[in-house]
């Protein structure tokens, strides 16, 4: 495939326009700002290299977001040893189903009050952060995969390289304790009511 | 919650991550449409779960340095091309 100046400034424009996402995606998946900026500089090379594997213009977002993925998921294989996905399964079956929904619902306040919509109006993009960035690895990157990104979970199957059954497990372990740290900082930052602290629903 | 004998509470609930995300066949997805029609406590868990979801896109997008974006710009430049553009550059 021959690549034109124009292909280069085509590819320029479009990079630069999603570069907010792909350096916030980045964010999401290590540790700090810097790692950030060079995974998504990696990403950026590693798409212009991959170029003809770009079949319409129109699907550049989507294809240069799964580069980023690959990319993120390529040097963390390089770098450590992590636990497979199927290893990860046995753990914390308590977390598996854990709803903030379930915790703050009241079904007999339905025309008075919504404390659960109440929960999510108090959160601030800090909180969200902060409870995506404390979830174990595995779990993390399928929920920025899914719930960040947009991805179909048989994209994140081929990304992870998991079968699409363990993509969705993981997902809803990684959701449920995203809830979990979230429903935390609710308590420890009085997003809650004190009458709501007690209940144990699932 | 509901009268709906077609799909029960903890069968839609079970389905509801996988019906947000898009990933329902039309019939099951339909089934789940039918039990939020009709079920208030489950059609309120699919709004909680949906703005969530909609609240974790926005942490996607954060805002760039301009030493990125100028290092972006600067690694493009650095790409090869051809020097003379064919007509269709596809």
């Amino acid at each position: 495939m021959v690549l034109t100046l124009e292909d280069r400034e085509w590819f320029e424009r479009e990079v630069v326009s999603a570069l907010p996402e792909l350096y916030g995606t980045a964010r999401r998946l290590v540790k700090n700002a810097a790692d950030a900026e060079d995974l998504a500089a990696e990403a950026v090379a590693k798409a212009w290299s991959r170029i003809d594997s770009l079949r319409e213009h129109s699907c550049f977002h989507g294809w240069l977001f799964r580069i980023l993925m690959n990319t993120y998921l390529s040097g963390r294989r390089k770098r450590t040893v992590q636990p497979t996905f199927e290893s990860l399964e046995a753990d914390d079956k308590e977390s598996e189903s854990f709803s903030v929904f379930a915790r703050l619902h009241q079904p007999f306040l339905l025309w008075w009050g919504n404390p659960e919509r109440e929960f999510l109006d108090r959160l601030l993009r800090e909180d969200l952060e902060r409870a995506v960035d404390g979830l174990p690895e595995a779990f993390r990157v399928v929920v920025v995969m899914a719930d960040v990104q947009g991805m179909s979970y048989q994209e994140i199957a081929d990304a992870v390289g998991a079968p699409i059954g363990t993509v969705r497990s993981r997902l809803a372990r990684g959701r449920s304790l995203l809830q979990k740290a979230l429903w935390k900082h609710g308590l420890d930052a009085g997003l809650v009511h004190s009458d709501r602290t007690g209940t144990t629903g699932p | 919650m509901t009268d709906s004998d077609d799909m029960t509470c903890e069968e839609a609930l079970r389905l509801l991550a996988e019906y947000i995300d898009g990933e329902l066949e039309d019939a099951t997805r339909g089934d789940v449409q039918r039990h939020l029609d009709a079920c208030r406590g489950c059609y309120s868990r699919a709004e909680f779960e949906r703005r969530l979801k909609t609240q974790l896109v926005a942490i996607g997008t954060a805002a760039v340095r301009p030493q990125l974006e100028e290092r972006v710009r600067a690694l493009i430049g650095q790409f090869t091309v051809a020097t003379r553009p064919p007509n269709d550059h596809e």
